[in-house]
């Protein structure tokens, strides 16, 4: 038991896979062994969840998969000093294949520190980089080596951060603020949440750099409400700060203070745009507004103001400590440093990863993500959320990096990349999306409120197999103006999803059209659900099952299903335990 | 004012939360947000109770709140169902869960049961991608899930054991 410690991650991905049972289920077995268990946070590993590592005489063994039984063999493994080699998934073949090739700046200590002690990110070097600022630099001196690591923000615009930092430095008035935008609200993205929810104080310190080196007063965490962890530990992180004087006034014994606080967004995906983040910060309807005057001249209140990703800030210490050398010689084209992707959908090995720019998309998705859970082929990855595109796989040879990946159609975005297999139908996913940003616009421009309005609906008639094929080019026709008549990007860049899918998926949106077929058996209406006699072994699961009482057929007779009652809604496929039942 | 109606406790607890977030124009949000905490909606006579406290018009309070899909005008069942509809749900068979529920609990989605037990919400993401599906009920989050678990899961919460 001497030199032993017991982590568990516990993020949110981890407790919602059940590491906070196994955390209290060792922690009482551990307890009367006067041993306390330790929190650590997402270690990005999430395929593997729930993650429990040990450490012994100084080696770190992680292992995953961890269930109650497996919690019982650790627990004696802690008590008798000797450990397996059983689901140890950093040195398995399918955990090296994930961690090889990735470059961790930005998530160096996720899943290794606990995130709600300051003085573990204190013992990795934690608020070196800010002292360094404070003691040996000048504010200008600060912008220029952000300016020539080439960091670019990692929202999903990618202007140079170090470029921004020089607006508000160089703008007029006296009182400054420094926003965090940690608004996540693409749908598949998790960077952000799991950056603060494992590691809160290095976004801190990235901000606390940029308040110094443009002379900010005030900060503001912009978090969405629907990520109450990472929340909680910020708020733990700040009062921690304060209490050390990182944050708070004459900061280290100089004469620099900066005030920090959190601000909970109520759910509006527009309000990740910055002119909307700062109406909503303001108590306004989060409606963005012409730009200029740009934030950096008048932003919050009218006074200067600088916004940045979390991703972008959570970059800033590793350049101060190391320098822009250590940073821009991950370098690809005009894009420097790594990039932060949650991995997800229909891929084996999901999470979050980091990997330098310049691996391609095919890099990441077979190598470290290991292909198709369901091991079907790959269709295509879908980037940049509901303001990106759906790369297809024939182009799955593109380097990651700005440039690249904008002439594919999509947008780098904020890192989300979720994969699709042949089971995933592209018009289905195009809808998907113009449904979800034409439900958060926030109907100032006309084109964006009513455009994806018809856009919609077109898109609904050719998922219902009522389509024409003078509906594609109304569709482009559409998304040609309200690209260009719209304020903010949420408009501006609504309709990529459906235009790199008919560029790419164009035979897809011909056969729900001409043929009346959905190819991948997903759009309701143009699908029948049956049984296959031959497999039918009459258990009456399925009519137990199905909502509306469509499946007849008693027990050990073979059911049959009513094509006119029928939903679709494909609970007696789940349900059914023979595979006899398919979509045709 | 507008308060007119308002009973003597609703003003007493409209100034108390005023007093305690502020009422400075900023606020407008963090004082929609403690109403809800308090009672799982905004009821009128307590928003019109703290328009009328921070005297600006219940207007000005409405546009911001039903701006915001976080903030809700109807009472909410005990339990709060949250479907997640994020990408990777979505091609997960997110669908399904929310067809599983709604003929689990006879509910509509954005409805709240008979009974008052459930509200059943879907959400944009709740950035759990990599356990797709996922639902959340309170404040615990349900990932990998059938229809089948779903429904095991809910009848749990039916039968009070959450």
């Amino acid at each position: 038991m001497e030199n032993t410690r017991v982590f568990v991650g516990l993020g949110s991905c981890g407790i919602a896979a059940g590491a906070q049972d196994i955390y209290d289920y060792m922690d009482q077995e551990l307890k009367s062994d006067n041993m306390d268990l330790e929190v650590t946070s997402c270690v990005g590993m999430c395929y593997a969840e729930p993650i429990v590592e040990i450490e012994h005489n100084g080696e770190r063994r992680r292992y995953g998969y961890v269930d109650k039984k497996f919690a019982d063999e650790l627990i004696e493994s802690v008590k008798t000093g000797e450990f397996s080699d059983k689901n140890l998934i950093a040195l398995s073949d399918d955990g090296k294949k994930y961690l090889d090739r990735q470059v961790k700046i930005v998530l160096e200590n996720c899943g290794i520190i606990n995130p709600e002690s300051i003085d573990e990110y204190i013992n990795a070097d934690g608020y070196k980089a800010l002292a360094i600022c404070i003691k040996e630099y000048k504010p200008e001196e600060i912008v220029s080596i952000v300016k020539e690591s080439g960091l670019k923000g990692r929202g999903g615009a990618g202007f140079l951060t170090g470029l921004k930092w020089s607006f508000l430095a160089g703008a007029k008035g006296d009182y400054k603020y420094l926003v965090c935008n940690a608004d996540e609200g693409d749908p598949g993205a998790f960077m952000d949440r799991s950056v603060l929810e494992g590691d809160p104080h290095k976004v801190i310190e990235g901000m606390l750099i940029a308040a110094y080196a443009t002379g900010a007063k005030e900060g503001v965490i912009y978090c969405r409400a629907e990520y109450p962890l990472a929340i909680k530990r910020l708020g733990i992180a700040i009062a921690a700060g304060e209490e050390k004087n990182f944050i708070g006034d004459n900061i280290m014994g100089s004469d620099f203070s900066f005030h920090l606080h959190v601000k909970e967004g109520a759910g509006a995906f527009v309000c990740g745009e910055e002119t909307a983040l700062m109406a909503s910060i303001e108590g306004k309807r989060g409606m963005p507004r012409l730009r200029p005057p740009f934030p950096a001249n008048s932003g919050i209140n009218k006074s200067p103001t600088n916004i940045n990703n979390v991703e972008t800030y959570g970059n800033v210490p590793f350049i101060i400590l190391n320098g822009a050398g250590a940073f821009n010689k991950y370098a690809f084209k005009n894009s420097y440093g790594t990039k932060v992707f949650a991995l997800a959908g229909k891929i084996k090995r999901g999470g979050l990863i980091e990997v330098p720019m310049g691996l391609t998309i095919r890099e990441i998705v077979t190598e470290i993500g290991g292909g198709t859970s369901s091991g079907h082929p790959v269709k295509a990855v879908q980037m940049g959320g509901p303001a990106g595109g759906c790369i297809p796989e024939r182009l799955f040879d593109t380097p990651i990096d700005y440039d690249s990946i904008n002439e594919t159609g999509a947008i780098m975005g904020s890192g989300g990349m979720v994969v699709m297999d042949d089971s995933t139908c592209m018009v289905d996913v195009a809808r998907y999306f113009l449904a979800f940003t034409q439900n958060e616009s926030c109907g100032k421009c006309t084109f964006c409120r009513i455009g994806t309005k018809r856009m919609l609906e077109i898109l609904t008639r050719i998922t219902e197999g009522n389509g024409v094929m003078e509906d594609l080019d109304k569709l482009e026709e559409l998304a040609g103006h309200i690209s260009k008549t719209s304020l903010c990007g949420l408009g501006q860049l609504a309709p990529n999803p459906v235009l790199t899918t008919i560029k790419y998926f164009r035979e897809e949106y011909e056969a729900h059209i001409k043929d009346h077929k959905c190819p991948a058996g997903v759009c309701k209406s143009l699908i029948t659900i049956q049984v296959i006699p031959d497999n039918c072994t009459g258990c009456t699961l399925c009519a137990r099952v199905c909502p509306v009482g469509a499946i007849e057929g008693g027990r050990k007779k073979i059911h049959v299903i009513d094509p006119e009652t029928c939903t679709r809604c494909g609970l007696c496929i789940e349900a059914c335990n023979f595979n006899a039942i398919e979509v045709v | 004012m507008a308060c007119k109606d308002c009973s003597n406790a609703v003003l007493e607890e409209a100034r108390q939360i005023v007093k305690e977030v502020g009422s400075e124009p900023e606020k407008v949000i963090p004082l929609l947000q403690e109403i809800q905490k308090r009672h799982s909606y905004l009821p009128d006579d307590l928003v019109e109770a703290v328009a009328d406290v921070m005297e600006v018009p219940a207007s000005n309070i409405y546009g911001v709140a039903t701006f915001y899909s976080q903030f809700r005008f109807t009472p909410m069942g005990k339990h709060l169902i949250k479907v997640c509809k994020g990408t990777a749900c979505h091609v997960s068979g997110a669908n399904l869960l929310t067809a599983a529920i709604c003929d689990e609990l006879d509910v509509e989605e954005g409805g709240t049961t008979e009974d008052m037990l459930f509200s059943l919400e879907t959400v944009a993401c709740l950035g759990c991608c990599s356990l797709a599906p996922v639902v959340m009920i309170d404040n615990k989050v349900y990932g990998k899930l059938t229809s089948s678990k779903v429904r095991k899961i809910v009848k749990e919460y039916k039968d009070g054991k959450h």
